[in-house]
């Protein structure tokens, strides 16, 4: 038993004509404190994969475990980053954080629930901006809140959708490294989705493939056994490097041909049935 | 000199008086013309508009006779309504005049009282008490006459322990001036507005939040809110009238039924607007509320109620707007003492003068609307977190 299981996992959204199958017979294991990433092209399903896995939907068929268990909705214990940061916009950077922290450590006292928001606000670099509402920050700002305010939980499992990707080349790579040295310090079990091979290759112990929409499913699965920890200066001069990152991008775009080889062309019209007619009589 | 800009310009927009803004602008010499050109439209096109319209309004009026004398014109209506206000500042002095001459009259009788209540004269009544019991348990001939002069004595502080009371608790009896009667209104439409909104916001909240609800309520708020003022004041004056005597209730039966009638036609707008807002609350934000397992009363405070806080506050807007115009109506109806009687009082009169007095009253209601929504604005402006919402008016 794995300590997170998708088993034959479907989903599909609205009813009879316009039932949409999103997601078919999805089989995934994660194990305890493994970094797992999935890669996969823009609506092929992406976040309703994680969607599922953080309990905000349920699926149509299949099975979504927790350390054996059924998931019971969503919880504090899946801490999860979304892709629309979904920042409370009369809430400030402390308050947004501030309100994940109360709720996950009630036993706080006032001091330490501070200092234990400031820690996480200094490492996603917003401290001049602590008072400041989302509307007020630039997406690459907002997306680090969502990232602050997920890692102040300190949940079991961390559920990252895109979390990078509104952000620079420079605080990506920062935030990155954050991540992974946090990973790396606290053991916890990763889910991060992206659209970035690199950062994939970069952060994760196993990527996995999306294939595209609709009834998308897990495609194949590669392990990175690069060791850590991973300098992203010096992994662009390693063999194995460049050679999982070809294969797996290979692999996408193999995927991404097929799945338009696939697609029939639906304006190939019938003529209608209709011939010349002579008038002239003889 | 920055910063004067930066408060002042903050300032304006805190209190949403936009117009001010290109004035701030210019005197700072920042791009003349455009702040020009917005000060042309904004302020001087207003102005120009105002001016025309007492002109066409001075021309009107002239022409028109009716039994009560010629419309009034604008100086008229503007003399009157100085003259109520001299009027207004007199009776102010005559009120201030009366209880002075209260203080020193208490003063005066309080005096007295200490002179005769001195140490010889409570031994004297002391002693008399006794003397009188004795010659009672004695059954003496005497102990009448000394009853007598015993009641006299206990009586002389009585009498003055209540003209002391009397006179402290004697309320000025002036009629009431014109900014008295604005001041009863404004109490009448907030004491209403104050029972719309401890009606409209949980029912709206729970309509918000339960479909179920919603569907039960939906055909009840279409019903009664087309209902005009006119119908309900009757009916609530029947009702309130039944269980409230006019003479014995801190507040009178014919302010109740205003306030109530205030209430049931201006509780709509804040109804279906924080029902709307609680419906209309982001999913992003629900999911955080999810994620973290709120409870039902921290996801009510912390997620539902500050998301729908700036729709909430449009509906309270509009509400006290439509309040505002209700209660005259109302007012002058159920004949509470307010601005609406006191048009219904002019009406009544029929002179040239009260004729003036209820142009008076025109701008007045208009003027105190008006300020009663700028400072709602101000509210709005201060609960939304998203500046579009708050621009669109
Ligand atoms: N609530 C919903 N109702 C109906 N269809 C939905 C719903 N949510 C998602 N879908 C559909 O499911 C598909 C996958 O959506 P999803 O958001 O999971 O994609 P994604 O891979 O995360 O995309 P992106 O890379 O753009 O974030 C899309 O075709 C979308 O239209
Ligand atoms: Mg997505």
């Amino acid at each position: 038993m794995s300590f997170f299981e998708l088993r034959h996992v479907d989903k599909s959204y609205g009813n009879g004509k316009d039932k949409t199958q999103v997601l078919d017979d999805v089989n995934l294991k994660i194990e305890e404190n493994e970094f797992v990433a999935i890669v996969g092209f823009s609506g092929s399903g992406k976040t309703t994969l994680l969607s599922l896995m953080a309990g905000l939907i349920e699926p149509t068929n299949g099975a979504v475990t927790m350390q054996g268990k059924p998931l019971k909705g969503p919880g504090p214990d899946r801490g999860v980053i979304f892709q629309s940061y979904s920042l409370l916009p009369w809430l400030s950077v402390f308050g947004n954080i501030e309100l994940a922290v109360k709720q996950v450590f009630p036993q706080f006292s006032r001091a330490e629930r501070r200092a234990h928001i400031e820690k996480y606000i200094d490492m996603v670099h917003l401290t001049d901006a602590s008072w400041k509402r989302p509307r007020e920050l630039s997406g690459g700002m907002r997306q680090r809140v969502a990232i602050a305010r997920a890692l102040a939980m300190q949940p079991e499992m961390l559920l990252m959708d895109e979390p990078f990707g509104a952000l620079d080349a420079l605080t990506r790579g920062t935030l990155q490294e954050e991540v992974i040295k946090i990973w790396e310090e606290q053991r916890r079990t990763v889910l991060m989705i992206t659209n970035d091979v690199d950062e994939a290759v970069l952060m994760a112990d196993r990527i996995i493939a999306l294939t595209p929409g609709p009834e998308a499913t897990l495609g194949k699965s590669f392990d990175v056994h690069l060791e850590r920890p991973r300098d992203p200066a010096t992994l662009n001069f390693s063999d194995e490097y460049k050679h999982i990152r070809n294969e797996i991008s290979h692999y996408l775009m193999d995927l991404n041909t097929e799945s338009k080889k696939l697609k029939i062309p639906t304006h190939d019209l019938p003529l209608p049935d209709i011939r010349p007619k002579v008038f002239a009589t003889a | 000199m920055k910063e004067i800009k930066y408060f002042l310009l903050k300032l304006i927009d805190v209190t949403a008086l936009n117009f001010l803004e290109p004035v701030v602008r210019l005197c700072y010499g920042e791009e003349p013309k455009v702040q020009l050109e917005k000060i042309g439209l904004y302020i001087l096109v207003p102005m120009v508009a105002f001016v025309a319209f007492l002109g066409l309004w001075w021309g009107v009026a002239d022409n028109i006779m009716t039994k009560s004398g010629k419309v009034p014109t604008p100086p008229v209506v503007w003399h009157e309504a100085s003259s109520m206000w001299s009027q207004h500042l007199a009776a102010r002095e005559q009120r201030a005049d009366f209880y002075k001459k209260q203080e020193v009259r208490v003063a005066e009788l309080e005096q007295k009282l200490a002179q005769l209540e001195t140490p010889q004269f409570e031994q004297r009544l002391e002693k008399t008490k006794a003397d009188l019991e004795k010659l009672e348990a004695e059954n003496s001939p005497r102990a009448k006459s000394k009853r007598a002069v015993y009641e006299s004595m206990a009586s002389q502080v009585s009498n003055l322990e209540a003209q002391i009371e009397n006179a402290k608790t004697a309320q000025y009896a002036g009629a009431p001036t014109y900014i008295d009667q604005i001041i009863l209104s404004l109490k009448t439409v907030f004491f209403g507005f104050a029972i719309a909104t401890a009606i409209a916001l949980p029912i709206g909240i729970l309509c918000g939040i339960s479909r179920v609800f919603m569907a039960a309520m939906t055909p009840l708020i279409s019903l009664f809110k087309p209902v005009s003022p006119i119908v309900w004041l009757p009916i609530c004056g029947i009702i309130v009238g039944a269980y409230i005597n006019a003479d014995n209730s801190s507040l009178p039966p014919a302010f109740i039924s205003s306030a109530i009638t205030v209430a049931l036609c201006s509780l709509w707008p804040t109804l279906v607007n924080t029902a709307l807002g609680v419906a209309s609350i982001d999913k992003d934000h629900i999911n955080v509320a999810r994620v973290l397992r709120l409870g039902f009363w921290s996801r009510m405070f912390k997620i539902i109620i500050p998301s729908s806080l700036p729709l909430i506050f449009t509906g309270l807007r509009i509400s006290l707007g439509v309040g505002w115009m209700v209660l005259i109506a109302a007012e002058l109806l159920a004949t509470n003492p307010g601005l609406g009687k006191f048009v219904w009082d002019a009406f009544q009169n029929g002179s040239s003068q009260t004729f003036a007095q209820m142009f008076v009253a025109v701008f007045t209601v208009g003027i105190i609307g008006l300020l009663l929504d700028r400072i709602m604005v101000i509210f709005q402006r201060a609960v939304s977190f998203d500046n579009a919402q708050a621009m669109a008016i």
